[in-house]
């Protein structure tokens, strides 16, 4: 018997998927166009220039440190555009741009490449990247604006308003989104339609989104908040549907995405209402650090595989012996 | 019942070849039979080289009690020995046979009466068969099943490799021998039959479900259009909601599983006496000129077989034993058709390179599409580690090794065959049974 050297030799299957990283993101990045476009309705073409420049610096600073350490380039897989538009839609309009490209540099050298790039990072880094701003830059990450007459003007959002006691917006307002806040997070509308292309595109699946959400609803109620305005709010819905979900810091299975959901839920809620500031993105910072213990626990155990014996019986036939 | 079902992948059918009925390939110039073909000891060669052979004569005597008889599926001349190596790495003996074109049938075989299940499986044993879906594993043996332990024996029609649909013509061009099997099966094991076919399939399940009407103890299970149902776990849990354990076998949930095609050889070697010396096979793929299901001597090279389907039409760049969610790469054309050959599949050179893996980004699609729950993604990490403990937690040996995570993988990752690694790891720590 030859062999011939045309015939390639491979253990099977030999047919894959047409899906790959690339589409995946890109998906992420379509379901993102509804709430950049929105934003740029809202907020004027500085929306847009915070959106471009986000995610050229995050596709910068990711080749410059894959040619830095000689590995592959990975800006193809568009995993740095996606943090790029995800940490854009989390910053006020007024914010300086120079800030901002140091928040591409947080999410993509400190919280992805050095922990070993995609699928490697222990927090969402556009999460990571909107919280080191926070700290950093409490004032300008705190000053939102909205467009009037072509003009931003400085207001308070929804969320401190009714920390103040002021007049609520309306439903409506809130639902639609022209009022100030983060640019991305603000047309509830937007960002629906976005989990709506996901979910049909079998991006993500519902756990993390319903559980999240639903929890801060229950819990508000329980609380005595206004549970649909605390949804509506601040930066709940861009947090659970985009940023929550991201796979490689939210558990697996279906019942570890509902443990990541609700604990989302409850510490946003508790951050909200005990601390009087917005919660989201701690909440899943903080459910990020828990992923890989969420994901030990949840294991699914296999059909055909044997039940776990009890420790306790265990121990009691080492005493008996 | 468990919370969640056996899931699986939905891949591309592409039975292309379901409307055409086999066609008989005319006897090739030589034939190679192998002495092994699938498990068990090697055959051991009963002729002489220069002796005269005619189709259905027994040349070789099983090698053990898991090993099966080799029969002549041409007349003409045994010429020699040949040793290659197979497709799992074994070096295998060969006997080459040239044909005279005549076919002419073994005058001593006689039909075969049976009465009771320990003769059928004593026949299984002398006439060869082998389960015919791929796995090729003695019939004889399943077979001599105590009937009192069998409550339930399915027949595997699900078919659910993309391309192939021998199974499937079986099924719909010998429904009476298939039926006659199935009432000999469940009258000599008093057992229910029960013939799993997927869905895709509603010419084969009207035909089969209008000759077995009426009948007591005869039913068609019509399974779901989704890959794996063919595998032998998720078959008995789609039929019976049984669930056969880690380290168990059907038997022990009360369950025999044969191929369709299997019973039919059966019924015809009882009926004809003629040993399983032809099968019926799919050539499909991308790089075949005319797609379509051959009757072809057991020994045929792969390469006749795609001559006599017009050759290629593109330049194959891989070729496969079987359908491409489990089947094995040849590296040459000139391998033989095996009894457990159920499809020959040539894809060309741009199907058959395969994109390169990039790192997981954990979206756990693996662990979700798994029929039996496995966590492939957390297996690979183990196997990275060589963590044998960890392996045996996650109960790397149930996997069936069906491809689901490889296919479903949106970053290409070898998962199933890291699933491989992982069992010959734990395998290698494990001390054997029996040790001190």
């Amino acid at each position: 018997m030859t062999v011939n050297e045309q015939l390639s030799v491979s253990s099977s299957p030999h047919i894959l998927t047409q899906n790959n990283t690339r589409r995946v993101m890109l998906d992420v990045l379509i379901a993102l166009l509804p709430a950049v476009i929105a934003s740029v309705i809202f907020y004027g073409w500085r929306a847009l220039v915070l959106t471009v420049v986000c995610v050229l610096g995050c596709n910068l600073f990711e080749l410059g440190f894959t040619k830095l350490t000689r590995r592959p380039t990975s800006i193809f897989d568009l995993s740095a555009s996606v943090t790029g538009v995800l940490l854009s839609q989390n910053l006020s309009a007024t914010f300086p741009i120079w800030m901002a490209v140091v928040g591409c540099f947080f999410a993509i050298v400190i919280v992805k490449q050095l922990f070993g790039g995609i699928g490697k990072n222990f927090a969402n880094p556009a999460i990571a990247a909107r919280i080191m701003l926070f700290l950093c830059f409490a004032t300008e990450m705190n000053s939102f604006a909205v467009l009037k007459d072509g003009k931003l003007v400085s207001e308070a959002t929804p969320f401190t308003l009714s920390l103040t006691g002021a007049e609520p917006l309306t439903y409506r307002e809130m639902f639609l989104g022209f009022h100030a806040g983060a640019i991305g997070e603000t047309c509830s509308l937007a960002l629906l339609i976005g989990l709506v292309y996901l979910l049909v595109r079998r991006v993500i699946s519902w756990h993390i989104p319903v559980s999240f959400v639903g929890t801060v609803a229950l819990l508000s109620l329980v609380c005595g908040a206004d549970p649909l305005e605390q949804v509506l709010s601040g930066g709940l819905l861009i947090g659970a549907i985009f940023m929550a979900t991201d796979y490689v810091t939210s558990p697996a299975s279906p019942l570890g995405k509902l443990i990541f959901g609700v604990g989302c839920g409850a510490i946003t809620v508790l951050i909200r209402l005990a601390g009087h500031t917005e919660g989201v993105s701690y909440a899943i910072l903080m459910m990020n650090l828990l992923c890989p213990y969420i994901d030990k626990l949840t294991i699914r155990r296999p059909i055909g595989a044997p039940k776990p014996p009890k420790p306790e019986k265990k121990g009691k036939e080492e005493t008996a012996k | 019942m468990r919370l969640f079902g056996m899931s699986g992948v939905h891949v591309p059918h592409r039975k292309n070849t379901a409307g055409s009925a086999p066609v008989r390939m005319p006897p090739p110039a030589t034939v190679l039979i192998p002495l092994s073909m699938g498990i068990g000891a090697p055959s051991t060669p009963t002729v002489q080289p220069g002796e005269k052979v005619l189709v259905g004569q027994k040349i070789a005597e099983a090698g053990g009690f898991v090993g099966a008889p080799i029969f002549s599926s041409v007349s003409g001349t045994f010429k020699k020995t040949e040793s290659y190596r197979d497709v799992f790495g074994r070096t295998v003996t060969a006997l080459l046979i040239e044909s005279d074109g005549e076919m002419t049938p073994d005058p001593a075989l006689a039909p075969v009466s049976v009465t009771t299940a320990k003769e059928l499986a004593d026949a299984a044993r002398a006439c060869g068969l082998v389960g015919l879906g791929g796995a090729g594993f003695p019939t004889s043996v399943k077979l001599a099943a105590d009937p009192a332990k069998v409550e339930y024996i399915l027949l595997n029609g699900a078919e659910c490799e993309p391309y192939i649909t021998s199974d499937t013509r079986t099924m719909i061009d010998r429904t009476e021998e298939l039926v006659a099997g199935m009432k000999l099966l469940r009258d000599l094991y008093s057992a229910a039959v029960v013939v799993g076919i997927e869905r895709n399939k509603p010419e084969a399940i009207k035909k089969i479900k209008e000759a077995i009407a009426g009948e007591a103890g005869l039913s068609v299970k019509v399974l779901p259009g989704s890959y794996p149902q063919g595998g032998e776990k998720v078959l008995i849990f789609n039929c019976t909601g049984r669930i056969v354990g880690e380290g168990k076998l059907p038997l022990d949930v009360g369950c025999v599983v044969l191929n369709v095609t299997t019973t039919v050889e059966l019924m015809k070697y009882l009926k004809t006496g003629m040993p399983l010396v032809e099968r019926c096979l799919t050539v499909d793929g991308s790089a075949v000129k005319e797609p379509k299901n051959v009757i072809v001597p057991i020994g045929t090279r792969m390469q006749d077989v795609f001559d006599f389907c017009g050759g290629f039409q593109s330049e194959p760049g891989k070729i496969l034993y079987g359908g491409p969610m489990m089947g094995i790469a040849v590296p040459d054309a000139g391998f033989p058709v095996m009894k457990t050959t159920n499809a020959i599949v040539a894809l060309n050179l741009r199907d058959a390179i395969l994109p390169d893996p990039t790192p997981c980004i954990r979206c756990g699609k693996c662990a979700n599409t798994c029929p039996l729950h496995l966590t492939p993604f957390a297996i690979g990490d183990a196997v990275q580690k060589k963590d044998a403990d960890q392996l045996a937690k996650l109960h790397v040996t149930l996997c069936m090794e069906c491809g689901c995570c490889s296919f479903i993988c949106p970053a290409h990752r070898p998962l199933v065959q890291q699933n491989k690694l992982g069992k010959a790891i734990l395998k290698a720590a494990t001390p054997p049974k029996g040790g001190k």
